[in-house]
């Protein structure tokens, strides 16, 4: 398992090599969520705020839970704080498993867990010089709510 | 006499909304709640009386634990005040 924040970018194809390492010769997939910085309407740039004594273990938790369910041999979070321009990789999720139904969901669930069960706080800077935070939507509730069952 | 305070975090949109990331706070009753604790911050800061009369959804953390309403909240506690989370 590999938990990490930081504000540097990071290297995808590493991670991917190295959570199908951690699992080992029964390893059949490796699935992957990448979030990017989503632009338009003038964005220019994101902003992550987290809270720095809370959120490592917070994602630790969501890997290890989701890891236990879904019987993982591999599992990454990392997420990224800071400022961010268009494009840029926010967070990746891997879920290293026997088969792709079970790498799949998990990926699935820990990023929909990552949306509503860590603290963390997008506010989007504009071009025009305009900073709006990004208000969490029942989308996300509702959709992390299907996991718990 | 002993030392009542908690330490108050506060984050993201509403620590803009108060112009203020942290505070001490000395509690008023061995029985304190989250609730409780944000009443009486409310009693104190006019920006947050004003989003909470305004419908800002409120979350809080006790000891870096998502918390509910009805958390005890004690001596010594680190409790955080934030809106709903928008990570990932």
């Amino acid at each position: 398992m590999r938990v990490v924040l930081q504000d540097e970018a990071f290297d995808v194809a590493a991670e991917v090599d190295a959570v199908a390492r951690e699992a080992g010769v029964e390893a059949g997939a490796v699935a992957m969520f990448l979030g990017l910085v989503r632009g338009g309407d003038g964005l220019r740039a994101l902003t992550l705020e987290h809270y720095p004594r809370m959120t490592l273990a917070r994602l630790s938790a969501i890997a290890e839970e989701v890891s236990a369910r879904y019987d993982l041999l591999g599992c990454t979070i990392i997420h990224r704080v800071g400022t961010l321009g268009v494009g840029a990789p926010i967070v990746l999720v891997l879920a290293a498993a026997r088969h792709r139904g079970a790498s799949l969901e998990a990926v699935e669930t820990m990023i929909d867990w990552l949306k509503t069960r860590s603290p963390f706080w997008k506010r989007e800077d504009y071009d025009d010089g305009r900073q709006v935070w990004v208000e969490a939507r029942a989308a996300d509730d509702a959709a992390a709510a299907r996991w718990d069952l | 006499m002993k030392d009542v305070s908690i330490t108050v975090l506060y984050f993201a949109s509403l620590r803009d909304r108060l112009g203020l990331d942290r505070e001490r706070y000395a509690l008023t009753s061995p029985d304190a709640t989250v609730a409780t604790v944000l009443d009486a911050l409310a009693e104190r800061h006019d920006a947050l009386r004003e989003a909470i009369g305004a419908g800002a959804v409120i979350r809080a953390a006790v000891n870096q634990q998502f918390a509910t309403p009805a958390t005890p909240v004690a001596a010594g506690d680190e409790v955080a005040f934030f809106p709903p989370v928008t990570g990932g």
